[in-house]
């Protein structure tokens, strides 16, 4: 390769990136169109199946009106508070499951147990506990998004090599300075990949909790709108979710690579 | 089997803890139920039929959706890493849908398929269709060239090489993929069910604590989290047993 100087390489790699972007785009420009046909052609009703056309103008109007803006922020707003408590909890759980015997001997069943269990049903039990507002959508999110935190944190730390840990020991390093300098970064691969679980999940439940205790948001908007039998209201939710999924993994994907900058995984070439 | 009681034995407090908590009532004794009234309403339950009634369509929509699933989806992964075009057109949608909360897709498939069997059948396959696509594509894709190389050069035909290459070896990736596809079938299934639906677990569960029932609210929520435990050990150790050809070859 030459040198990003070169006025024609830079040109070359512009049109190389048009293209690669043209191909990726190309199939979902297709089914965009193939919904908008298939929705006129008069197979379906308005009510099945909504042109994509009237659909984009729903969400325009939503957009330009406000009331967009208010859902999406209270969905998000549930999502990453759950988030984060589940990141910090995951983190600091899965470290002193690492790293203790008593906290993996108490919490090492628990996990285990709670992993494969599909967790949505407590839900009735959270409303019991906490209501039906924003505290016990929050809970049904963290609940949910902790347990990939937890399993990636305790792998990662488990996996850290001897060597590393005896040479800063043998250099004198304090049990604090250890897991801040040698055990954290070393594990940040595996916790990342935990956290990268965690996102999406948390996106789902806070949907769901939303659609099935209503309070606004997307999930509780879509819910009302099914209920009124208004399926524009209903395929511009999707719409939106699938944006806002899409921009949330790659945003995660894109700190992963900074984050990790230092790792030999970032000049790997990279899966789905 | 006493350092099987060792392990476990943070539950045993747990459930002793939970106990005692309801019985001397420090929290009101229908947020939290005693587990003796619990495992007295899961026999009720039992005796009645109720739970078996109930169970019974929402393992067939669950098993239907996740047969479709894993059938669809590993056809597409191996295809798409097996052949270009498929890929071009797949890939894309796979990589834009995959981070897509599905069960933002209840509403739709209800208008599209009513309140009965059919729209839970199609919210499962949809969920879990993407993760066993992904497991098959990475493993398809990750043949080795060597082995795709050998078995050409004795001969093989594209099917066959299909059959004795890269299925096997896509296989443990694929069946990683059908345990998060379990897992997702189990989530769907409850959550499609407590929103829209007039019998399974779910259903019931909602039913239940609407009406105040707590005590056998909690036995079916921990019965269905149970299942959900169980299916995902039996898998487990079927999946062990499907790929032990693998760890035979490699120690």
């Amino acid at each position: 390769m030459s040198t990003a100087a070169d006025p024609r390489s830079a040109v070359v790699r512009l049109v190389w990136a048009a293209c690669s972007f043209v191909a990726h785009t190309a199939s979902i420009v297709a089914l965009l169109i193939a919904w908008e046909l298939f929705a006129r052609s008069g197979k379906v009703t308005m009510f099945m199946l909504p042109p994509f056309s009237a659909v984009a103008e729903r969400i325009w109007s939503d957009a330009v009106g406000g009331k967009l803006w208010i859902d999406l922020g209270l969905t998000l707003y549930r999502t990453f508070v759950g988030f984060f408590l589940a990141c910090t909890i995951g983190v600091v759980l899965g470290t002193a499951m690492a790293r203790t015997k008593l906290a993996r001997w108490f919490f090492d069943p628990i996990i285990s147990i709670g992993f494969p269990m599909p967790k949505v049903v407590f839900l009735p039990v959270v409303i019991l506990w906490l209501g039906v507002f924003d505290v016990s959508k929050i809970a049904m999110v963290t609940v949910e998004a902790v347990f990939p935190v937890v399993t990636a944190t305790v792998l990662g730390i488990q996996g850290v090599g001897h060597e590393l840990i005896w040479s800063a020991r043998n250099m004198g390093a304090k049990d604090r300075e250890l897991l801040w300098q040698v055990l954290l970064p070393a594990a940040l691969p595996q916790v990342m990949t935990g956290v990268q679980v965690a996102l999406p999940v948390a996106l789902i439940v806070a949907i769901f909790s939303e659609m099935a205790m209503g309070g606004f948001g997307i999930g509780g908007v879509m819910m009302q709108a099914s209920r009124f039998a208004d399926s524009r209201g209903v395929f511009a939710g999707i719409v939106e979710i699938a944006i806002v999924g899409y921009c949330l993994v790659q945003i995660l994907a894109f700190a992963r690579r900074r984050l990790l900058r230092w790792h030999q995984e970032a000049t790997a070439p990279s899966t789905v | 089997m006493r350092a099987a009681l060792i392990r476990y034995s943070p539950l045993l407090i747990l459930a002793v803890a939970w106990q005692l908590i309801s019985q001397f009532e420090i929290v009101s004794s229908s947020a939290l139920p005693p587990l003796t009234q619990i495992g007295g309403a899961w026999l009720d339950l039992l005796t009645s039929g109720e739970l078996q009634k109930n169970a019974a369509p929402s393992l067939y929509r669950g098993g239907v959706g996740l047969l479709l699933a894993i059938g669809f989806g590993s056809v597409l992964g191996i295809a798409m890493a097996w052949w270009k075009p498929v890929n071009v057109v797949f890939g894309p949608l796979v990589e834009a849908f995959y981070p897509m909360p599905k069960s933002a897709l209840i509403p739709v498939t209800v208008i599209w398929l009513g309140f009965g069997d059919g729209s839970k059948i199609l919210l499962i396959f949809l969920g879990c269709m993407l993760p066993v696509v992904i497991g098959a594509y990475n493993g398809a894709r990750s043949t080795e060239q060597v082995m795709v190389w050998s078995a050409r050069s004795m001969g093989a035909g594209r099917l066959r090489m299909m059959w004795d290459v890269v299925i096997p070896s896509a296989l443990p990736e694929i069946m990683n993929g059908i345990r998060t596809a379990l897992a997702l079938a189990f989530i769907l299934m409850v959550t499609s069910e407590l929103i829209v639906a007039r019998e399974g677990l779910g259903n019931l569960i909602g039913f239940l604590g609407a009406n105040g029932s707590y005590a056998a609210m909690y036995a079916v929520v921990l019965t269905v989290a149970f299942m959900g435990f169980a299916a995902d050990r039996i898998y487990q150790l079927a999946a062990q047993r499907v790929l032990a050809w693998r760890e035979a070859a490699l120690s």
